[in-house]
């Protein structure tokens, strides 16, 4: 699924765009979770085809997407990250996006459209 | 066997904001002697659940990373106390005693020293209420 379709999709506000080009990427897989741990512990393949899709709003989410290689994270809840943070995802060539959807709805949504689970 | 490349992080006890930063250091570190992309990330995986481990269950440590002439990458992780009292428990998958501070950061889904090993070449973890030391081995190439 194009990253611009599951923006589009679940109607996905961009919070950082440090990579342009991303917008445009077929990305295979999400996988969803407010554990980090689970992220680290989980996601074994695919990184630079999948995006991880939380709650959790602080800067572990980019340090674990950093060490998983992960491009694109999306925000449920309407949930942003404050400055400091954001400047963090830049240097960290992170693409965030924020939704305004239920962890549960943006799941629903993107997998009824196609964006499939982690293999 | 000699060194190639030696250095040295510390992590300082409840410093969450800085919780990761040790990692993505060895992470870049690593980058510029080439590392194979798919064992960097199992050494970050590691790297990087070790040092949350140093912050909100130790008092702090440091991280020493040596790669030899060998193609071997070691890390070790050694903290100030208090110790894991019980580590057969704390290797079992979904244990955890984590504070709900950790629990807001993402973590202690008890998840963690099961992780390290999975992604390790080699696992070797000591205790004692000293502290807790944790080696890692790596080979350069998959």
């Amino acid at each position: 699924m194009l990253c611009s379709d599951i923006i589009r999709a679940v109607h996905a506000e961009p919070l950082v765009v440090s990579n342009e080009e991303r917008l445009t990427k077929d990305y295979k897989a999400a996988f969803a979770s407010d554990l980090m741990s689970d992220a680290l512990a989980l996601i074994q393949d695919e990184f630079e085809h999948t995006i991880l899709i939380t709650g959790l709003c602080n800067a572990q989410v980019l340090r674990t997407a950093e060490m998983l290689d992960l491009e694109t994270v999306l925000f449920v809840r309407g949930k942003k990250l404050a400055g400091a943070d954001l400047m963090m995802a830049q240097s960290m060539d992170i693409n965030l996006f924020t939704t305004t959807y239920t962890m549960y709805e943006t799941c629903g949504i993107l997998y009824g459209q196609g964006l499939g689970s982690i293999s | 066997m000699n060194k190639i490349l030696q250095k040295e992080f510390h992590v300082e006890r409840d410093d969450y904001a800085n919780a990761g930063m040790a990692s993505s250091q060895i992470k870049s570190t690593l980058k510029q002697v080439g590392v194979d992309p798919k064992v960097m990330r199992r050494i970050a995986v590691a790297a990087y659940e070790a040092e949350i481990n140093m912050i909100i269950h130790a008092w702090g440590g440091v991280v020493y990373l040596d790669v030899t002439e060998d193609g071997m990458i070691h890390l070790i992780f050694q903290d100030c106390g208090p110790g894991i009292p019980d580590l057969e428990k704390a290797m079992t998958p979904g244990w955890s005693t984590a504070s709900k501070k950790a629990r807001e950061l993402g973590f202690g889904a008890g998840m963690g020293l099961p992780n390290i090993k999975r992604v390790s070449d080699e696992f070797t973890i000591e205790s004692s209420p000293a502290g807790t030391s944790i080696f890692l081995t790596f080979r350069v190439e998959e």
